[in-house]
């Protein structure tokens, strides 16, 4: 094997090994944990570097092998893998350093960051895997390898929604294995190509396609949280804020978002997906979802809760825009992989913040906290507006190009869910942003930590504020080569015309 | 040598057991370590040879068929011959630092372990009716003294059940052999077959089809023949629970499916494999259900045993007037079902007679903490449980995978059904193991540690069982050698 095809495994592969390291050492080996867990990242962010600038240049990426007698495992690097590879690159090494900074000093820190490296190398797998059966098969270690995480509390509320968790994405996997079992019975072993494989399919198989294509988005729905099967994402929240931060921001919910993607473009085919009338109809299941889950996050009173329903709005946009049949409305939809994970993790870590330094879980404790905490109050205000969608920031660039895409292909209607949903983000992110910066404190914080110079930890204090500037970055120089923005394009680019 | 090897592996093993019983407990250990050594080398030997030089036959001391001992060598055969090999060693390994050596009785430990493992390899070697029988019987004998071996009350009760089970099951396939040589005067099941293609189908000839099949599938504890399963593995100590769940039960399996594929199509009928599909399938969603409702870890793990083997059966259907791809698909795949079974049952067992060890107790709402101060046992038999749920990337999981695609291709939707759900419902016992032991309660660690050979014994087990899903194509590569048809009736 040549060099090229060892870099994803590499990439792989330092995650995996960080985690058998870090389950390996004793509790107490404090400094040497963070060591191996920024030392495995940042390895990992400079392979995947190399091979964004690789794929740029067309270099191939690639390893395969005959696992079981008629699939192949297949690991390769193409432009939308390494959109999702470096999402999970950059937001890993700062949730790593965000993680070290809020668990210090509690319990069974070797198990937590074990399986948090295990969950990141899953987003690897996912991200590099050739095939739907090697998807599959990250797919499902990345449900294990989160459940410990989500139940990491031990208490009998985390307990419950582990297996809330648990049942939701394990009935989700089994759909798709049948489904991905049945296309490859009737299609063999396909591997992700751009532009997909049943362009000009045999008309006799069609309607086996319809309902493997209704399989795969039921299967992948769950991780996507699209509504009915997004239950499991608002109980999630009781776990660690790097947890939620990471399973909202990169690793579950996109997962889904990403296979679907994947099924879309690279397996169907945009073109073959439209002609069998699959798109319209998973539009308007994202529509609602997008409107449904936002109206819902105005009742939540718990700051997590409503981030959380959030989430359940925002993955959808993602689907939204792949399932219009035109290139610009699939850039935004592409694009907002990227950015919804960079503002969420920044409102995930903010959360965090008022949480571990304050005590405060519930919207109506959080007045007030923009003058005792200004640069996490920065940095969430910076992540509600860019979700609510205002200029130049990340949120807008997706909602204008989406939109514009949409206007192309006269699909109106879009545009109408679009402003609704930006009116509803801003119901619910507006007052708490109000609350923040302009209501009186309360006498005393529910449970007060002090830090010295800075107004939380250093651990904890950093992480948000870069990816808050992350969020101004890719919005105002969307334009420049290697943006999200760009290299979206790059990536319909190569699905429109293959 | 090949020869020297196969006389390795069959009588070997029965001087070890002789050996140890003249001996103590700790004699006996030391014994049998050295001979562990001795009997996986020669596994492993007669392993690469057929896959050098393929498959053949082979009558024992001149004894040829049709009424000798007649020797089947292929690449299924040897590939069993090596998995008996690695669990037997590593339950061996386990049992000498587990077992206390103070209890008189336990000395008969070694003998009876050999004395299986002696049954087993003339099982997977077996040619002809009468010797698989004699090996069944070898290891059934062995396997109840095991289980009497536990030592707590119910131990004698659970192993007497046991016996009636096997006697009984023993006593049906040989009224099979009986009928099957009164009509085709040959006791070589290659031997039947060759009489089958040249002449028409004798009356009475599929009863004994049915009557070797019902027996060996009591022996299997199918559904609703399982009764007898959960007390003799739940009680039995562990490595015993583990040679058993993992060997013990493959065995009548083994031989009843090389029955079905050789004589299955000529004698058998679309309802009877639909109706052994059937309880198999029954087997899953009933040993679940009941593995779910178990206040014992050994019983969940026992009852979990009953459901996985339901798979096994899936043979029945999958492989009956069916292509010959999709037949090729169903063996295969439940060839895996079964290597990866044993490798991950018996790490379970394994890494749960650990657990008792720690906690002090058998009840799964004793693990709460374990989690915290026991990582480690707790992780193998997680990873062993990853396995019997079949997710990827275990040997459990390519298993399904090529029994969903039997299923799919011979229009059999049903099964994928089984198959699926099935996964689901091992998920639901798996994750209340794993749900009591995240349990936080107690602030100290107040577990006894066992040694660290104790616990890396089923690590080793789970993680094969685990990468065997990755390199399952070159396993099953090995079934696939050539077969040469020399000393054939």
């Amino acid at each position: 094997m040549t060099l090229n095809a060892w870099i994803p495994v590499l990439a792989l592969m330092t995650s995996m090994i960080a985690s058998l390291v870090i389950f390996a050492l004793p509790e107490k080996g404090y400094r040497l944990r963070t060591a191996v867990n920024l030392g495995a990242a940042l390895l990992k962010l400079g392979l995947v570097v190399v091979m964004v600038w690789g794929v740029f240049r067309g270099v191939n990426y690639g390893v395969s092998f005959t696992m079981v007698p008629g699939v192949t495992f297949v690991l390769k690097a193409d432009a939308f893998s390494m959109m999702f590879a470096g999402l999970s690159a950059v937001l890993w090494l700062l949730t790593t350093i965000y993680a070290v900074g809020y668990l210090e000093d509690s319990p069974n820190r070797s198990r937590f960051f074990g399986f948090f490296s295990l969950c990141v190398a899953s987003t690897m797998g996912i991200a590099l895997a050739g095939n739907l059966f090697t998807f599959f098969l990250f797919y499902e270690m990345l449900t294990l390898s989160t459940y410990p995480l989500v139940v990491h509390r031990g208490t009998e509320k985390a307990l419950k929604a582990g297996r809330t968790y648990v049942i939701y994405t394990l009935t989700g996997g089994a759909v798709l294995l049948l489904a991905i079992a049945w296309l490859h019975g009737v299609a063999g072993d396909l591997p992700f190509r751009e532009g997909g494989h049943f362009t000009d399919s045999d008309p006799d198989i069609h309607r086996s396609l319809t309902l493997i294509f209704i399989l795969l988005v039921a299967g992948l729905g769950v991780k996507a949280a699209i509504f009915p099967l997004h239950g499991w994402l608002p109980q999630a929240m009781v776990a660690p804020a790097p947890v939620s931060a990471l399973l909202h921001a990169v690793a579950v919910v996109k997962a889904g978002a990403f296979g679907i993607v994947r099924v879309v473009h690279d397996i169907y085919g945009v073109e073959a997906s439209s002609a069998l009338g699959l798109l319209e109809p998973l539009a308007w299941l994202a529509a609602f979802t997008i409107l449904y889950a936002s109206v819902r996050a105005l009742w939540q009173v718990d700051l997590k809760r409503r981030l959380a329903f959030s989430t359940v709005s925002q993955v959808s946009y993602i689907i939204l825009g792949v399932s219009i049949f035109g290139p610009v409305a699939a850039v935004g939809g592409l694009v907002h992989l990227l950015h919804q994970g960079i503002m969420k993790i920044t409102l995930f870590f903010c959360a965090g913040n008022y949480a571990e330094t304050l005590g405060i879980h519930r919207i109506d404790e959080m007045d007030g906290a923009g003058r005792r905490m200004p640069g996490t109050s920065v940095a969430f205000t910076i992540g509600a507006f860019g979700m609510i969608g205002a200029p130049p920031l990340a949120g807008f660039i997706t909602k204008w190009t989406m939109g514009s895409g949409a206007l192309a292909v006269n699909m109106d209607w879009v545009v109408v869910v679009l402003v609704t949903s930006s009116l509803l983000n801003a119901a619910y992110f507006l007052p708490v942003l109000y609350r923040l910066w302009f209501r009186e404190p309360e006498a005393a914080w529910p449970h007060e930590r002090q830090w010295g110079r800075l107004e939380t930890s250093a651990w904890l204090f950093w992480p948000p504020l870069l990816t808050a500037a992350m969020t101004v970055m890719v919005g105002v120089l969307a334009s420049l080569p290697f943006s999200p923005l760009s290299w979206a394009e790059l990536i319909v680019l190569r699905e429109y015309s293959p | 040598m090949t020869l020297w090897l196969m006389a390795g592996l069959l009588f070997t093993p029965l001087a070890w057991a002789v050996l140890t019983l003249l001996m103590n407990f700790t004699w006996g250990r030391l014994v049998t370590w050295g001979g562990i050594l001795v009997q996986v080398l020669v596994s492993l030997g007669l392993w690469l040879a057929v896959s050098r030089d393929g498959g053949f036959y082979y009558g024992l001391g001149g004894w040829e068929a049709p009424l000798g001992i007649e020797l089947r060598v292929d690449g299924l055969a040897v590939t069993f011959v090596l998995l008996t090999a690695v669990v037997a060693s590593a339950c061996g390994w386990h049992a000498g630092i587990y077992i206390d050596a103070d209890k008189p009785w336990h000395r008969y430990f070694w003998p009876l372990f050999w004395f299986l493992w002696s049954g087993l390899n003339a099982v997977w070697l077996g040619g002809d009716l009468f010797n698989l029988y004699v090996g069944l019987e070898l290891i059934s004998l062995s396997a109840v003294g095991l289980v009497a071996l536990g030592g707590k009350t119910g131990a004698l009760r659970a192993s007497i059940r046991y016996l009636l089970a096997a006697l009984l099951g023993s006593l049906a396939y040989l009224l099979g052999v009986a009928l099957i040589y009164g009509q085709f005067g040959t006791l070589s099941i290659a031997g039947v077959v060759f009489w089958l293609g040249e002449h028409p189908v004798p009356a009475g000839s599929s009863l004994a089809l049915a009557l070797m099949v019902a027996g060996l599938a009591l022996k299997t504890a199918l559904f609703p023949l399982h009764r007898w399963l959960p007390p003799a593995h739940g009680i039995a100590r562990s490595p015993v629970s583990a040679l058993l769940s993992a060997l013990v039960v493959k065995a009548s399996f083994y031989i009843a499916a090389r029955l079905w594929l050789e004589l299955g199509e000529p004698l058998g009928s679309m309802a009877v494999a639909q109706l052994v599909g059937l309880l198999g399938s029954a087997a899953v969603v009933w040993g679940s259900w009941l593995a779910c409702r178990q206040q014992e870890l050994k019983q969940v793990v026992a009852y979990s045993s009953v459901a996985q083997i339901g798979y096994l059966f899936l043979l029945f259907p999958l492989t009956y007037s069916v292509s010959e791809s999709v037949t090729l698909q169903a063996q295969q795949g439940i060839t895996l079902q079964v290597i990866s079974h044993a490798l991950a049952k018996a790490a379970m067992f394994l890494a749960a007679g650990n657990l008792i060890l720690s906690t002090g107790s058998n009840r799964v709402d004793a693990l709460t903490g374990v989690s915290r101060f026991l990582p480690f046992s707790l992780f193998s038999f997680g990873l062993a449980g990853v396995s019997l749920m079949s997710l990827p990337p275990t040997g459990g999981f390519a298993a399904k995978w090529l029994l969903l695609q039997a299923s799919l291709g011979s229009g059999q939707w049903w099964w994928v059904l089984v198959l699926l759900g099935g996964g689901l419902l091992s998920a639901a016992y798996v994750f209340r193991i794993y749900r009591a032991s995240f349990l936080e309660s107690s602030e100290t660690d107040q577990f006894y540690h066992p040694p660290r050979s104790l616990e890396i014994i089923p690590m080793i087990l789970a993680l094969l069982s685990l990468g065997l899903g990755l390199v399952s194509a070159e396993v099953l590569s090995v079934m696939a050698l050539p077969f040469e048809e020399e000393g054939l009736p």
